[in-house]
């Protein structure tokens, strides 16, 4: 039956609602019945928590039992058992029981309040806990993959070759048969186009933090900010294209003004639109460590004669520095992983120089070009992905705990 | 201008002290609400003056007008003179700067910079160019935290940070940075509320040598501290100023009913 799935969820909702507005129910009229006979009884939770408790034991048998009936399912379990059917009416049962045995426990000093409480810091650990695992699994997954792809071609040919031209021929006799995979010329565009950005976004970034939050009325920042992270918000698709339509033609132009050859792709256009792009990463975060010094120091360095300038400079900076390094750092890592703007504005050739006019190519685009369209997933072509991302992965990791250790040790308690 | 000088020429052939502050018709609003009202006071040099009243009575809004903390308020607004040493400090030529290098200020919660000791104290020689060369800064240093009473104990550790010292070195570390601009004044704005009695008595000790060769004005909530320390008192209610005098007359024979009540803690 295909629709099976379908049915047991709505089946298993209804039960649920059922048993919230049952459990409610029995509860007011036990309160009823008691206070009744006596005024001494106090019922301890209220009603809406007996029904959520009935709700949860309804709940929490027949999906424990489903997901035991569905890894059991394949191998283990006898033909009548593991039909469909079969398991919409475990489901069912299980629900009907758990919420049978629920309800017979509603009583005055039934603690349903804390029951409930429970249950629900359990729902939130599970929550927080999907999150740790879906990172544990893909870490996992990009080791297991890369491992085979150093399997077919070596660590140091990996990490030292200088020449990437990852194609794979079908036959033995085609030009290029072998496929070389030197990264160097990859990580070498991935580390101009980012240096381009940084050295556009942590200027920018920095004196816009420091004139919102020390210079600007605040009139102008109560519009000003909010327009600036409006800047994070839009799609990279968007500065791609923008970079690609706009900035890289003009800067073409523009070079060819001066006697430059400037290519129509190259890591300037990339790096400068994915600087822009960065900016707000670096002022929001720079601008809320600002603001945290304590308005005491501004007072105790003007009242020493110091111009605003100098504060800035010789108290705030400082004692803000640890929290600006690591937005710098954050931003870092943003960059390197950023992709739509370099696939559409720096290149697909591995070009190694380090001319910013020339077209490069950067780890994510060649992840892109690699996986793109119709693969097999067990040639060294696709796996270089992989190890491409792993890569990827082991950098931006290194920058983020970087960062937070930079915040952690040298953060300035201000009591 | 010629009276001006033959009135300082007179009263310092009165007598040993001189008007250090002069204060006249003094009204300080925020925004539409006013804060002070006609304020005459002056404040001897070489002496410790205090103000004391109960709290929103205007006595810190006096402290901060006299080296223009008030200005970063962009609501506020002053009318009337205070005199520095006959001029006006609210004069459009007065640079605000060069003012509080003249005039020190120390708050009411210690905030030193999160520094080492020696940077915080070698701080306001610095940006005024006090500092030549390294051996000026150490002395500076040296016989700023002497003067602050805090020398033998940070001799040894100048470069630990001044936020690791205890609550009361914090605030004599910020009377050292304030001396160490060389200042004719310095201003204290309830400096002991933060501390316990006996960080709170070191300090009064200290303020009392300090005014051999400084003008201290300090605000303060403790009716003692005032008696204590200072040679002169300001009684302020509700933004007026209601009796000013020197300190043993004030505390053993006020003149108005309302700073009786107040210092005999018939008050509020």
């Amino acid at each position: 039956m295909p629709y099976t799935t379908t049915i047991s969820i709505f089946v298993s909702l209804c039960l649920l609602v059922t048993a919230y507005f049952w459990g409610v129910k029995r509860a007011i009229a036990t309160k009823r019945s008691q206070t009744a006979l006596s005024t001494q009884v106090k019922f301890h939770s209220l009603p809406g928590f007996h029904g959520a408790y009935v709700a949860i034991w309804c709940a929490i048998p027949s999906l424990v039992l489903f997901v035991a009936w569905q890894t059991l399912r394949p191998n283990f379990l006898p033909q009548w058992l593991a039909q469909d059917m079969a398991g919409l009416v475990l489901l069912i049962s299980a629900g009907i029981l758990g919420l049978f045995f629920a309800q017979k426990r509603i009583a005055s000093r039934f603690k349903a309040r804390h029951k409930v409480e429970t249950a629900f810091s359990l729902v939130m650990l599970l929550s927080s806990l999907v999150a740790v695992f879906t990172t544990f699994g893909v870490v996992v997954s990009l080791v297991f993959e890369t491992m085979r792809f150093f399997s077919k071609v070596s660590v140091s040919e990996f990490l030292f070759g200088l020449h990437w031209s990852p194609q794979i021929a079908l036959r033995a006799d085609q030009v290029a048969s072998s496929g070389s995979f030197g990264a160097v010329s990859i990580f070498a565009g991935t580390l101009l186009i980012t240096a381009i950005a940084m050295l556009i976004a942590v200027p920018i970034g920095l004196f816009s933090a420091i004139y919102m939050s020390e210079y600007a009325t605040p009139k102008f920042r109560t519009w000003a900010k909010p327009l600036l992270e409006i800047l994070a918000g839009i799609p990279t698709v968007v500065y791609g294209f923008f970079a690609a339509l706009t900035i890289a033609p003009f800067m073409r132009n523009w070079g060819f003004e001066l006697g430059l050859e400037i290519s129509s792709e190259s890591a300037m256009a990339a790096g400068l639109v994915m600087g822009v792009m960065i900016i707000p990463f670096v002022s929001s975060l720079s601008d809320d460590v600002i603001n945290a010094v304590p308005q005491t120091l501004r007072d105790g360095s003007a009242a020493l004669g110091a111009t605003k300038s100098e504060t800035i400079r010789l108290v705030l900076l400082p004692a803000a520095l640890p929290g600006i390094v690591s937005s710098v750092l954050l931003a870092t890592s943003r960059a390197i992983g950023e992709t739509m703007i370099v696939v559409m504005a720096a290149g697909l050739a591995a070009n190694l120089t380090a001319n910013p006019f020339q077209a490069v190519t950067t780890v994510t685009v060649q992840i892109l070009t690699l996986l793109v369209g119709d693969q097999e997933f067990d040639s060294p072509k696709t796996l270089a992905a992989f190890a491409l991302g792993f890569v990827l992965f082991l950098l931006t990791l290194g920058l983020n705990i970087l960062a937070l250790k930079i915040v952690n040790k040298y953060r300035e308690k201000y009591d | 201008m010629i009276n001006t000088l033959l009135e300082e020429n007179h009263m310092q052939e009165n007598s040993i002290l001189r008007a250090k502050y002069a204060a006249k018709n003094l009204d300080v609003y925020y925004a539409d609400k006013q804060a002070l009202f006609g304020i005459n006071l002056d404040i001897m040099e070489n002496q410790v003056t205090s103000l004391i009243g109960p709290s929103g009575c205007g006595k810190s809004t006096l402290l901060r007008c006299l080296n223009r903390m008030n200005d970063v308020i962009d609501i506020c607004s002053v009318k009337g003179s205070i005199r520095l040493d006959g001029q006006d400090i609210y004069d459009d030529g007065i640079d605000v700067v060069e003012l509080r290098a003249r005039v020190g200020m120390v708050f009411q919660k210690p905030n030193p910079f999160p520094k080492s000791i020696y940077d915080n104290v070698a701080y306001g020689p610095k940006i005024h160019g006090m500092i030549d060369q390294k051996s000026d800064a150490d002395e500076i240093v040296e016989t700023s935290l002497k003067k602050a009473g805090l020398w033998q104990e940070v001799k040894d550790r100048l470069a630990a940070p001044g936020t690791g010292l205890s609550g009361g070195q914090q605030q004599r570390l910020c009377i050292a940075r304030a001396i160490a601009v060389n200042p004719e004044v310095i201003l204290m704005d309830e400096p002991c509320s933060a501390l316990d009695p006996i960080a709170t008595a070191i300090i009064e000790q200290l303020i009392d040598e300090l005014k051999q060769k400084f003008t201290i004005v300090i605000v303060t909530h403790s009716m003692q501290q005032a008696a204590r320390v200072s040679q002169k008192t300001a009684f302020f209610h509700l933004g007026s100023l209601v009796e000013f005098g020197d300190t043993d007359q004030i505390f053993t024979n006020p003149q108005n009913q309302q700073t009786q009540d107040y210092i005999t803690g018939r008050y509020g």
